[in-house]
């Protein structure tokens, strides 16, 4: 891991009308680092992936990647990105391998033949074997279509790689397959890393750093091997799930 | 804000504001997938699959309507025009209703129900899963991948729809005339010839590429804007169908002024 900043938040603000989701955020990954960050539903993780990802415009704040600010644009450099959406957002339309292959074809502008041939390589590399490359995303199980999508995620080789829930909605066996092929895959490719999530086991096996999110804020950051002993109450709460502690859950 | 004045004023503001957002979001949404159309990457394969979903697959459903609208043209025709014996008005009637306004209008409504709802359901669906953010997460613009196709598609295909239902509708009028009402083969066509003429067919054309435009770009903007999962699509899919159904009928209001008025 390097010292140099690759992502840098200052002060980010983001509202939805009444709703202030992120208060004045600030964050600061560094390369090949793969940092975690945890938090309650509804606590502004994805909107806050969002925002680094240009789909949605902050009110406020700074945005650097790789020392260029961005966050006055929605223009961001997708070329050095790799997303792993929660859903997995797999095209429905396209075969299993043109999806792994699209930032290929349209992005690096890749002849088809290429492309399916490293499609084919990033799917084995996820251990999906090059017989369902012409299926279709819906004839695949739930955890076949995150690997795919973890596939497509990593195709470009990207510098930058987000993960958005990777195990939501999985068994704790695939989960843990899952968590697996994202560390071996960030290291491979030498990638920064961001993950959300809520599964305390994947933050532990998938992270350097983790933090969390708490009122618009990251109210505590460290090495994620400090998760459980962390000497913050908000955390403790979060981490070993208790209905009692500082964090309110407000049932309307 | 206690002030009267200030109460009027946004009072006054607000529905003014509303209808300037109203049209002015569709229309920016149009001139953003408009502007595609003209600059790389053009995604030609889009374009093709829009073009045989648009035309190709909209022809038996589209045939049909122009063929029964044709024939109960004639026979409405025959049974109203003999009250003051001008049955042989029937042909010339059949080919001027069909070519400038059933034609394209029909043609119009019904492809805002097949193809328009489908685009809504489609493109809404990708927005509540997350594949249009992952479209541009992939260095590919959305707009330009899925809109452009779309409004190209719609503006090239609808046209040659309308022809075609011309035709078939003009041919059921002809076959009701021959077989159930004994008009004379060779006369039938001949008035229907004789009156038609070039301006009747391309003022239905223009509004077919008119109506193909307006299809495409609420099916695109309703899906595109679409949010709140499975009813959010559902929406989408209710308000493309009666917004464009709508513009079809004022738009067919407005270019038939531009072509017919003197």
């Amino acid at each position: 891991m390097s010292k140099t900043s690759k992502i840098k938040l200052k002060n980010l603000k983001k509202s939805f009308g009444k709703k202030h989701v992120l208060t004045g955020l600030d964050l600061d990954v560094k390369k090949g680092e793969s940092f975690v960050i945890i938090g309650g539903s509804g606590t502004g993780k994805s909107v806050l992936l969002k925002c680094i990802l240009g789909l949605i415009q902050p009110d406020n704040g700074s945005i650097k990647i790789d020392g260029v600010e961005v966050s006055d644009t929605k223009e961001r450099p997708y070329e050095k990105f790799g997303m792993l959406f929660q859903g997995g957002a797999l095209f429905d339309s396209l075969p299993i391998w043109e999806n792994v292959a699209f930032g290929l074809l349209h992005g690096n502008k890749m002849y088809k033949d290429e492309a399916r041939i490293l499609a084919i390589e990033k799917l084995e590399s996820v251990g999906l074997g090059e017989d369902i490359a012409d299926h279709m995303p819906s004839e695949m199980s739930g955890g076949m279509q995150k690997r795919i999508s973890l596939a497509r995620a990593i195709a470009t080789n990207p510098e930058i790689i987000f993960f958005d829930e990777p195990t939501t909605g999985l068994d704790p066996i695939m989960a843990d397959v899952i968590n697996d092929l994202i560390k071996k895959c960030v290291k491979e490719i030498g990638a920064t890393a961001i993950s959300i999530t809520h599964d305390m086991a994947s933050a532990k096996k998938i992270g350097d750093r983790a933090g969390m999110l708490y009122e618009g804020k990251l109210i505590w950051t460290d090495n994620v091997k400090k998760l459980d002993k962390s000497g913050n109450e908000y955390v403790d709460q979060f981490v070993h799930g208790r209905a009692k502690g500082p964090i309110k859950w407000v049932v309307k | 804000m206690t002030n009267p004045f200030f109460i009027f004023l946004a009072a006054l503001g607000r529905p003014v504001l509303g209808t300037f957002e109203f049209i002015g979001r569709p229309s920016y949404f149009a001139w953003q997938g408009l502007k595609g159309a003209f600059s790389r990457p053009i995604y030609f394969k889009m374009l093709r699959k829009q073009m045989i979903e648009i035309g190709y697959f909209s022809l038996p459903v589209v045939g049909m309507t122009a063929l029964f609208s044709g024939m109960v043209l004639a026979l409405q025709s025959y049974t109203g025009f003999s009250r003051f014996s001008a049955e042989g008005a029937v042909a010339t009637v059949v080919v001027l209703s069909m070519t400038r306004e059933l034609g394209p209008v029909l043609a119009g409504l019904m492809v805002a129900g097949r193809v328009g709802s489908s685009m809504a359901a489609e493109i809404g669906t990708m927005r509540v899963t997350e594949q249009i953010d992952a479209l541009t997460t992939l260095s590919v613009n959305p707009v330009r991948y899925l809109i452009t196709p779309r409004l190209v598609a719609g503006i090239i295909m609808m046209p040659f729809l309308v022809l075609i239902a011309d035709i078939i509708g003009v041919m059921g009028g002809y076959f009701v005339s021959i077989y159930a009402l004994d008009f004379n083969s060779t006369n039938y066509i001949k008035s229907t010839i004789q009156f038609l003429e070039p301006i009747d067919v391309i003022s239905g054309l223009v509004k077919a590429a008119v109506f193909g435009f307006l299809i495409s770009l609420m099916g695109c903007y309703h899906g595109f804007n679409s949010k709140g999962g499975a009813q959010g699509v559902g929406r989408a899919v209710i308000n493309s169908v009666v917004s464009a159904s709508i513009l079809i009928l004022i738009s067919n209001y407005l270019v038939t002024e531009m072509f017919f008025t003197k």
